[in-house]
Parts: structure tokens; sequence; C-alpha cells
């Protein structure tokens, strides 16, 4: 079946469709989105880890579990893995399995770069670790500040440079390739407002990652220049200017805060209407509130630079714009809380954790408005107030949003359902855990606690919320262990799901579970928003909805023999995994030694002249 | 004009928009472009006066020698449109002409800012010396990069095409190349006027 497309590339074509081989050479968007949550979940569990250690060390005062200079690495490390290696990717793999899906495509645009953007992701964050064996990890903040950043001893602060620099190739071309899925691969009759929120999120975001990410690459350059060149960027001796830094790294960073909600508040636009047995309230307005806040995220980074000393009038036009970022905001939770309202209610463990995240995401929401207020952040800025506000919206919004996602959409990843048992002892433990971890900190900052300190004296009036803290992380601890013990036991004994146990409304429950390769054996023809909801029932003139008789459309081919016969579907390919190791050899040429950075550079070229002469496709 | 989407070759290039897939992947690289020299010029135009000791951009800056390595690049644009032209009138070998051409071009241009940086360098500017020398150096450097990107692209065009490994309908990867090359080209004008002829 492979033999026409198997000529004309530099290897023959990889054929497995199972195995370890097929993990490595797929271009298969539904196993990408897997390798991505996967590999996401396990720095999760790494970036917990070093946060127990932080919240360890900080449970009595003058803790001595970790020295300062460890403590520094482990708080960088912390930020970086869930920001970059876990929140982020955990967006982009719900994306990766569930847009083709949900738009009624056969998968993304461009499926090798596609899994060029996954490797390229898993080697940026084993480059990124690795630091940890060379010499230590970087130590200088995930905001990585000049000039501490360019000043730093030891090779830290490098890895930093050249890691995100590796994560952020990937991201931008995940970007261009979701752009291109959505704006392109749409089913006939998909248009634009008739998208599942998530995917009209999933767009917002990838065109934030394609403007944020370009800005962030000079800044890490200008630094990596710095660094390991003797560049003047942000050296005052010779004039340059460290708030260059704040301004660009901000000018990044906050859109970035936006490219990790935006997926988590389009995952719960999607589960909340399934549980209430309702469309999305205001779907207009909750689409356009979306794109509201992709446009203001941009004018709103100075915010973070209060403290700074930019003077009144920047000062008070940045906090007005902070201010009105919270208007659309505003407008997406009183979306939910319509959607719920006199809605039929079913509290599985997908809606106990949308309901989580409305509730801690209208708590950091609050918090933040409060920084927006200049004489108020002053006070704030730099104490565990700020840390408590970011979890709250990167935790209690991100992670609940995006684990609200893993519980809806794994019976049809996997197909079958993750215990509702485990799953609610799961959603209360992080729940409370969490409450306990971090609502604490805004006393602690309040009371005037620095962060980023590794010790506290005794006497400070500190001692108490500490320990509340830490015992809160543990607890988050413990659920994420019940989260695991749950995913595997659901894979030994999970009940099976068939292809729409929820009731959904969408494109991704009229395919069986676990979707095929290629993923519709017809292309849907799409005629409504929620179009699967409307196959499926009918409302009367009276508003009485009824289901249609026969069950419908329900993956009506999932017992015909061999539906996906003729399917033109994207071969698996060497090309991607090959390619990518030409980055971190490159970055690793910058480190140590010139000449890794031609070799990593010809093997990137090599493998990427091989992709331009390989044939892309290949019949199923 | 007539791209392949329409042919039956390449069905699956049937989209949503009517735009071809690899097309509006360039366009949406491009404008994520715009911010990465975007804020390389900006950083440029804060330190362009932050000369430290070293030499300032009066010293150094030979602006009819630039100006005749911007006119070869920008001579680059006229020829790779020509090159498209051919592609589309299926002439593979006037395409192959005008690619080389263009490449030539282009070489051309980046030998000129080798010979222009060593000369700097002779008289003093270095990454290490000043912001302005930072700024100038990395900027420039990056334009650079992505012009010897675009001549490896065009070389391999060139390559694909001797060894009929470029069908006579596959006029999308020249347009492909072509749009990133009169990107490159329209960023160094911007850097000419910016860097160039703005005085300090």
């Amino acid at each position: 079946m492979a033999t026409a497309a198997a000529q004309g590339g530099l290897f023959r074509r990889p054929t497995a469709t199972t195995g370890w081989w097929s993990w490595v050479t797929t271009v298969d968007h539904k196993k990408i989105g897997i390798l991505y949550c996967a590999t996401a979940l396990a720095f999760f569990v790494i970036g917990g880890i070093e946060a127990l250690a932080i919240r360890t060390q900080l449970a009595v005062p003058n803790g001595t579990t970790l020295t300062a200079e460890t403590y520094n690495q482990f708080f960088t490390m912390h930020g970086l893995t869930m920001i970059f290696l876990v929140v982020m990717p955990l967006g982009v793999g719900i994306m990766n399995y569930l847009a083709p899906l949900m738009i009624g495509a056969r998968d993304v645009a461009f499926p090798r770069i596609n899994a060029f953007s996954y490797w390229v992701f898993l080697l940026g964050g084993l480059f990124l670790y690795s630091s940890f064996f060379l010499g230590g990890a970087p130590d200088g903040g995930w905001f990585g500040y000049a000039p501490l950043s360019t000043q730093l001893p030891g090779n830290g602060m490098t890895f930093y440079a050249l890691g995100l620099q590796i994560l952020g190739v990937a991201s931008l071309l995940g970007a261009v390739n979701f752009i291109v899925t959505i704006l392109n691969m749409r089913a006939p009759g998909m248009t634009l407002m008739r998208m599942p929120v998530f995917i009209w999120m999933t767009l917002v975001t990838a065109f934030l990652l394609l403007f944020a990410m370009p800005v962030i690459a000079v800044a890490l350059f200008e630094l990596m220049f710095d660094r390991v060149y003797n560049a003047n960027f942000f050296n005052p001796a010779t004039g340059g200017d460290p708030v260059l830094w704040q301004h660009l790294f901000w000018l990044f960073g906050h859109p970035e805060v936006y490219i990790m909600i935006l997926p988590a508040m389009g995952i719960i636009s999607d589960v909340l209407p399934t549980f209430s047995r309702k469309p999305i309230f205001g779907y207009a307005a909750i689409v356009f509130a979306g794109i509201a806040i992709g446009f203001m995220g941009w004018g709103v980074w100075a915010h973070h630079m209060f403290a700074v000393g930019l003077g009144p009038v920047a000062n008070s036009a940045f906090a007005l714009s902070t201010m009105f970022i919270a208007v659309p905001t505003g407008v997406k939770i009183f979306n939910w809380l319509g959607t719920m309202w006199k809605g039929d209610l079913h509290f599985n463990t997908p809606m106990l954790f949308a309901i989580g995240f409305v509730s801690m995401f209208i708590i950091g929401g609050l918090s933040g408005v409060t920084h927006a207020i200049v004489p108020s952040d002053a006070q704030q800025t730099d104490t565990y107030y700020i840390v408590a506000h970011f979890h709250y919206v990167l935790f209690g919004g991100a992670i609940f949003g995006l684990f609200s996602g893993l519980y809806y959409w794994w019976p049809k990843v996997f197909g079958k359902l993750l215990s509702e048992g485990l799953g609610k002892v799961h959603f209360w433990l992080m729940f409370i855990g969490f409450n306990l971890a971090f609502g604490p900190m805004h006393i602690l900052g309040l009371e005037g606690m620095p962060r980023r300190t590794y010790t506290y004296p005794d006497g400070m009036g500190w001692n108490l919320w500490n320990l509340v803290a830490t015992v809160g992380a543990f607890i988050i601890a413990v659920s994420i262990a019940v989260f695991l013990v749950n995913a595997v036991r659901t894979k030994r004994k999970g009940r099976e799901a068939g292809a729409d146990p929820w009731d959904g409304r969408t494109l991704e429950w009229s395919t069986p579970s676990p979707a095929p390769a290629y993923n519709f054996a017809e292309v849907p023809i799409v005629k409504a928003r929620d179009d699967f909801w409307h196959r499926k029932y009918v409302v009367k003139p009276d508003e009485q909805v009824t289901p249609v008789v026969a069950g419908g459309a329900v993956a009506a081919h999932e017992d015909e023999h061999d539906p996906g016969h003729g399917i033109h579907l994207p071969a698996p390919s060497f090309l991607p995994v090959l390619a990518a190791p030409g980055l971190p050899i490159m970055a690793y040429g910058v480190i140590y030694s010139w000449p890794l950075i031609v070799v990593g550079g010809l093997l990137l070229l090599l493998a990427l002249f091989g992709w331009v002469l390989e044939p892309s496709e290949v019949e199923h | 004009m007539a791209t392949g989407e329409l042919t039956p070759a390449v069905h699956e290039h049937h989209t949503s928009t009517g735009l071809d897939n690899t097309k509006m992947a360039m366009w949406a690289f491009l404008g994520s472009e715009c911010l990465f020299f975007g804020s390389f010029i900006s950083t440029y135009l804060l330190y362009r006066n932050q000369t430290a000791d070293g030499p300032t951009s009066a010293d150094l800056y030979d602006i009819p020698y630039t100006s005749v390595s911007s006119f070869v690049l920008l001579m680059s644009s006229l020829t790779m449109v020509l090159a498209l032209a051919a592609c589309h009138r299926k002439d593979q070998r006037g395409m192959r002409a005008w690619l080389l051409a263009t490449a030539l071009l282009g070489m051309v241009f980046i030998g000129g800012q080798i010979y222009e940086f060593t000369e700097f360098a002779h008289e003093g500017l270095a990454l290490s010396v000043s912001p302005f020398g930072s700024s100038f150096f990395v900027l420039t450097g990056f334009h650079g990069a992505h012009v010897t990107v675009g001549i490896l692209m065009l070389l391999l065009l060139v390559g694909m095409s001797m060894f009929d490994r470029l069908g006579p309908d596959d006029s999308r990867k020249v347009e492909l190349i072509g749009l990133y090359w009169h990107f490159v080209d329209i960023v160094w004008i911007i850097i000419f006027t910016v860097v160039y002829l703005i005085p300090s």
C-alpha cells in the first residue's frame, strides 16, 4: 500500500502503525497529541517535585532542606517547567488531538511539521533539564531579569536563553500549523461562527504565539550574545539598558499569560454546555471576548513593571488598559454562569473541574485587578501576594481547565472512561489542597513576606501560614497521585466509553472512540453550530427537545468493514525526529564548542533537505 | 494565476478559504518575522548613539558602498519575479537561470556584508565594544543569515528542477520561496533606511 510513496525519499518510508517505531515516526495528530500530553504530565510531576522541595524548605523558618543556590535553581526551573513544559504543551496536546476532529478534518495542515514541533519541544525540555547535570540549572528566575541574568556565573542562564529559544521554535511552528489548519481545513459547512469555542480560543492562542514568540526570541538572542559573546545589550557600564530586557520580556510575557489561559477557557466553554445540557450562552459574545483579549493582551505588559519607574503617564496608561482587559474576561465569566443557569446540571468530574476553574479564576482575576492599581501594586510587588495571584489564575485557572479537558476527552482518546469515583477524589483533594497552598499566600504577601527568598527568620508572624501552604502543596501531590492511579486503573479495567459517553455536542463525538486514524470515514457536512447535537435531537416548535428516531448518526460507520479504505493520509516519516536534534546540538555548541554548531546545523539542513524531497502522503 | 490547486493531481489542497495551505503558512510566518526584525530594529534605535568610547556610525558607514550592495539585493527581487514568470510559462531552463541569478545577486550582497563587517572590525567596532556595536552586528547579521537561508533554498530549487524533482505544475514552491525572498529584501530596505540613512 505504501509502495508508491516509498520511492523518492532519502529513506524507505516507515510503515509501522503500532509499536514503538510507530510513535517515533508518527505524523498522526492524535498520536502527537497523546505524546504531548504524556510528556507534559511527566514534566508536571518533575515540576511538582521541585515545588514540594520549595514548600518543604519554607514550611518552617530558617529551613535547611535546600541551600540558597539549589533553591534559586528550583524556583526558576519550577516556573520554567510549569509554564513552558506543562501548561503550554498540555494545551497544545489537547489542541492537537481535538482540533482536527472538532472541525471535521483528517489531520492538521502540516503533519510532519507537527511531529517536528513535538520532538523539538521534547528535546528542548531535556536540554533545559540537562543543565542540572552540567554545572547547575538556570537560577535567575523564569523572567531572567538583566543584568542579573547576564552576570550570574556558570552556564545556568545560558541554558535558559538557549532552552527557551528551542522551545520557542516548537511553539512558533505549532502556531503556524494551527492557524492554517483552523482557517483552511474545516469540513464543508463549518463556518467560523459554527466552530466550537475551544477551536476559536485555539486560533486566538495560535496568533498570540505567532507574534509573541519572535519577541522573546530577540530578547533571548540578546541575552545569549551578552553572556557568550560579550555583547553589551544589557550592560549599563557601556550604556546598555537593562529595562530593554524587561520590555521585550513582558511584551512576550503578558500575551504568554493568555496563551496559557485561553485554551483552558476554550475547554470549559465546551465542557459546561455538555454537562448543563444547554448550548453555550452568548456564543458570539464569548468568541469576541476571546478575540478582544487577544488584542488587548498586547497593551498591558508594563503592568509587570510598575515598580521600575516608567513615570506617571506610562503607569496610568497601563493601569487603565489592565483594568480594561478585565471587561472581556468578565464577559466570559457571565457566559459560563449563563450557560449553567437553569441548566440540567450533571456533576461529572470534567464538570467539577470546569466549575473549579470558573470559581478559582474569579479569585485570581480579582486579585489581578488589585495589581492594576499602581499604588496598591507598589505594595504587592515581589511579595507572596503576587505568587498567590498567578497561581490562582494559572493553577486554579489553567491547570483545573486542562484537567477538565483530560477527564472530558479521555474516553475519546483511549476508549475508556476514567473512574468517576477516583476522579471526584482527585478533584476535591486538588481543590482543597490548592486553596490551602495558595490562599494563605495572599495573607503572607500582605504581611510583607518577599518572594524568591530561600528562607525567612522566626518571629515575623509568617510561620503558621507557611506551614499551612506546605500542607496544601502535599495534598495537591496526593491528588495527582490519585489521578495517575486512575489513569493506570482505567487502562486495565476502565468502562468502555463508546463513541459518545457524555451526550456531546461537537463533531469529535460523532466518530468512534478511540478515533480511527482517518478520523471520519466520511467528511461530515456541517449544518449548524453544535452540529452533532442537532443530528441527535429535534427541537419541536413548542421548544420540546426529542431525540431523533434510530439514534441519529452516531458513529454509523463503526462496524462497517474497513471503512477507511482509500483515504489519503499523511505518511509516517523519520525526518522530523532526525531533524529535531539539530537544534539542541547547536545549542550545546554555543555553550561548549563552536564546531558542534556546525554539526547541528548540518544535521538540520540535511534532514530538511530530505524532507523537501519526501512526498507527504500515502493511501490508507 | 494557475497554481496547482485546481489540477486533480493535488486534489487535497482544496481549502476552506481557497488560499493554498503552504502560502497561508508562509504569510503567517512572515508576519511573525515582522516582530522579530521589529524588535531588533527597536533595539538598534535605542542604542544607535550608545557608542561607549568605540567608533560611531558617522565614523564607519560608507553610504555609497552600502547603496550599491542594497541595489544588488533589490535587483535580486526583480530576477526572482522573472524566475516565477518563467516557471508559470513552464520554461524550466529560464526559471533555473533566473533562480541562479537571484542566488548569485544574494551572494554578492552577502559578500559585501562580510567585507563591510571586516572593515568595521578593523576600525574597532565589535559586539563587545558598545551597545551600538552589539545591536548593529546582531541586527544586520540576522538579516544576512536570512539571506543565506534564502540562497540555500534557491539553490535547492535549482537542483530539484535539474533532477526533475520539481513538477512542471509545481510553481508553488517557487512562489513560496519568492515570497520569503521579497520579504527579506523589504526588511533590508527598512534596515538601510533606519540604520544607514538616518544620521546619528
